[in-house]
């Protein structure tokens, strides 16, 4: 009986504290996700797309609006790249807790500096983006200024457990600058290194080691390459030096394998983000990408 | 949320800078258009080898039930603008410019509010809007997965059911999506009319219940239902389109049951390289009062009591198969049983003429067609397709329908998203 209560107790402040800090977070891609489990490792995160989904291209289907109904606080990428869905999610939810005027809507690529921002944009150019390159995650640099940003709403959402957050982020912001660190020097002989990819999902990643892209296979942002136009990067690149054809696990890899043997580089897949690949969390999606772009040399 | 002091202190000087500190890094664009505007045109080609006016035994048809137009036609432009009003409400109007028969007429089809502040998982909507009544009614006629609308929208609905009125929605705090929802409106759209009960006579309950199987499976199945009372519904009648079109009314009651099945695929759920969406929708209409009819030159009319009882399905399964191309297969039916008494009528030669040309006449016809489509989407803003259709709508001895569609949408401006 006495070990009944003790045990009893024991699930019961369990089950309280649990509750102390457990917010419902809705992070629209996985890396966002990751991030905030970093941060609030109580808390029940929900990623509304994997990383073998293109999250320009998810629907608000009802699993979604299930979620984003009970969510406290919502991560997206923003800068429109959820502009297919989210619009059309977040009126659905009937949750005012995050909708886009509140703490608990974080657009993740809005709250730092993008590259690839255009002055005109066209629908003839493609799936681009006024805003600017939406897929800042890949570099470390700005996903820690992100973090930053994250742990200040987290303090507004849940302020009773800002003390949590705030030290979450120190110890975070701690490993991860030393992670960076180790990156860099692993990474110094990709230095000025030329890589092709399918979409434009790797710029922030590539400004952050000083790789540089020669050409994408999509045409345009969001059109997805025919033979011919592979024949045409074929004769554009022949004999130019290419570290290695990239492609995310979302993305079909026929075109990229073909181009690549054309070429006579290798076609690496990196996984984009947590969840594919191997990568299990924010550090083993760097290192594996970092390790991969390493050995295709 | 958890403390409204602590939240309005800290807003201020920590959410909101890092908001303000965003927009000097760099500005979106969706913010610098305000209403978000965006124009669809829905335009083609139809060929039918049947030239008689379009009919289907015993659902004498109402609201936009007609075909496309013949011919090279445009069949609709929208103008869409929408935009968040403030901080706690939405607001979204569709304009529909059709032209018929050389005209251009403008309609309202929807004007609304929506609330995005309401707590609890509740949502309020006010206005004019596509009744929840259904799967496909609340989804604009260009996102379609076919160039028509199925028959059972067609006999039925009038093809699409947009009243003006009220809508209160609320979404359980569930795994599982269940929501539940009730509209109260005017009661003028077809198969209602006549604004009955001082423009309060039309009622809709919904419920919907979804989720996802694994990664690749995504399903909603639906309920809804409708009642209105003592309607005066204004219908076509067997000779719509041509010549002066009589005085055909139905007075009295109706209500429409219906269950909706969607069930969507895709490898991992990422849809863009192949999808598969596969739809089902079941109504049951009942009307039950007076029907009227009067011809053009006022030389043949007569009335009665009907009861009605009509149902019809569809099943369609559309498949991406490569990326931008698709096809798809549906097929529709209907039933009705209409039952008459107290039938009387002057120029006519029996109660059977009279019951013939208002269109109420089902003579064991079960209404049917078969639909193959195939449609290239360049991108998410232009789509083209080509349909053929065969239909056996029409009453015994006549010809079965054979029909073309040749069909471009094209979305111009901020285009919003879609709904599952």
């Amino acid at each position: 009986m006495r070990s009944f209560i003790k045990l009893a107790s024991v699930a019961l402040a369990g089950l309280f504290s649990a509750q102390s800090w457990a917010l419902n977070i809705f992070a629209c891609e996985p890396e966002w996700g990751s991030l905030a489990k970093e941060l609030a490792p109580e808390a029940t995160i929900y990623s509304a797309t994997t990383a073998y989904q293109d999250p320009h291209y998810i629907e608000a289907r009802p699993s979604l609006v299930a979620k984003a109904r009970k969510a406290d606080m919502l991560v997206c990428t923003g800068a429109e790249m959820e502009v297919g869905w989210l619009p059309v999610l977040l009126r659905q939810a009937g949750n005012p807790r995050i909708q886009a005027d509140q703490p608990g809507h974080l657009m993740a690529a809005e709250q730092v500096e993008r590259l690839e921002v255009l002055q005109k944009v066209t629908r003839s150019m493609g799936d681009v983006h006024a805003g600017g390159n939406p897929h800042v995650h890949l570099d470390p640099h700005r996903l820690l200024q992100i973090a930053e940003v994250l742990r200040d709403r987290l303090m507004v959402v849940d302020a009773e457990n800002s003390h949590h957050y705030r030290q979450r982020f120190v110890d975070f912001a701690a490993r991860w600058a030393l992670a960076i660190e180790q990156w860099e020097q692993q990474a110094a002989p990709l230095k000025g290194l030329q890589y092709v990819a399918y979409h434009k999902n790797f710029s922030y990643f590539a400004e952050w080691l000083g790789l540089q892209r020669l050409a994408t296979l999509e045409p345009k942002p969001g059109v997805p390459p025919s033979a011919k136009h592979v024949q045409k990067l074929h004769n554009l690149l022949e004999g130019q030096s290419v570290l290695a054809v990239l492609t995310t696990a979302a993305q079909p890899t026929k075109n990229a394998e073909r181009l690549a043997r054309k070429l006579n580089s290798p076609a690496v897949v990196l996984p984009f983000s947590p969840g594919a690949e191997g990568a299990e969390d924010l550090y083993s999606l760097f290192q594996i990408s970092i390790d991969r772009l390493l050995a295709a040399r | 949320m958890k403390n409204i002091s602590v939240w309005m202190a800290a807003s201020a000087a920590v959410a909101f800078s890092s908001v303000a500190d965003a927009q000097n890094r760099g500005r979106i664009s969706s913010t610098e258009f305000n209403p978000a505007i965006s124009l669809i045109l829905d335009a083609g080609l139809a060929i039918y080898d049947n030239d008689e006016d379009y009919e289907i035994a015993g659902f004498p048809l109402g609201g936009e039930a007609g075909v496309a137009e013949e011919g090279f036609a445009i069949n609709e432009i929208e103008l869409v603008g929408s935009a968040d009003v403030d901080d706690k409400f939405y607001g979204k109007i569709t304009l529909g410019i059709h032209q018929d028969e050389g005209e251009t007429e403008l309609d309202i089809e929807e004007a609304f509010f929506q609330t995005t502040a309401l707590p609890h998982g509740f949502t309020v909507k006010g206005g004019k809007f596509f009744s929840e009544l259904g799967y496909l009614n609340v989804h604009h006629k260009h996102a379609w997965d076919f160039a028509d609308a199925p028959l059972v929208y067609r006999a039925l609905l009038g093809r699409q059911f947009n009243d003006t009125g009220l809508q209160a929605r609320w979404i359980a705090p569930t795994e599982t999506f269940l929501e539940v929802g009730a509209e109260w409106a005017r009661g003028d759209a077809f198969p209602t009319g006549g604004s009955p009960q001082d423009g309060r006579g039309s009622a809709v309950l919904f419920a919907h219940i979804g989720g996802d199987i694994g990664a690749s499976n995504s399903w909603q199945l639906g309920v809804s239902h409708l009642q209105a009372d003592d309607v005066v519904t204004e219908l076509g009648g067997h000779s719509h389109g041509g010549g002066d079109a009589p005085d055909n009314e139905f007075l009295g009651d109706v209500t429409i049951s219906g269950v909706d099945f969607v069930y969507k695929w895709a490898p991992n759920g990422n849809a863009k390289q192949r999808n598969l969406k596969i739809q089902a929708e079941y109504f049951v209409r009942e009307m039950d009062g007076e029907f009227e009819f009067e011809d053009a030159a006022n030389a043949e009319s007569g009335d009665g009591n009907i009861v009605a009882d009509q149902t019809g399905w569809y099943v369609q399964a559309v498949y991406q198969f490569v990326p931008r191309w698709r096809v798809g297969l549906r097929y529709d039916q209907l039933d009705s049983d209409n039952q008459f008494s107290n039938v009387s009528f002057t120029g006519f030669g029996s109660a059977d003429d009279l019951i013939e040309e208002s269109g109420w006449a089902d003579e064991d016809v079960k209404p049917a067609r078969s639909t193959i489509m195939f449609d290239y989407s360049n991108s998410e803003f232009s789509r083209l397709r080509l349909q053929y259709s065969t239909e056996d709508s029409r009453h015994p001895g006549e010809e079965k329908d054979q029909q073309i569609f040749l069909q471009y949408v094209y979305s111009l401006g901020s285009h919003g998203a879609h709904r599952f």
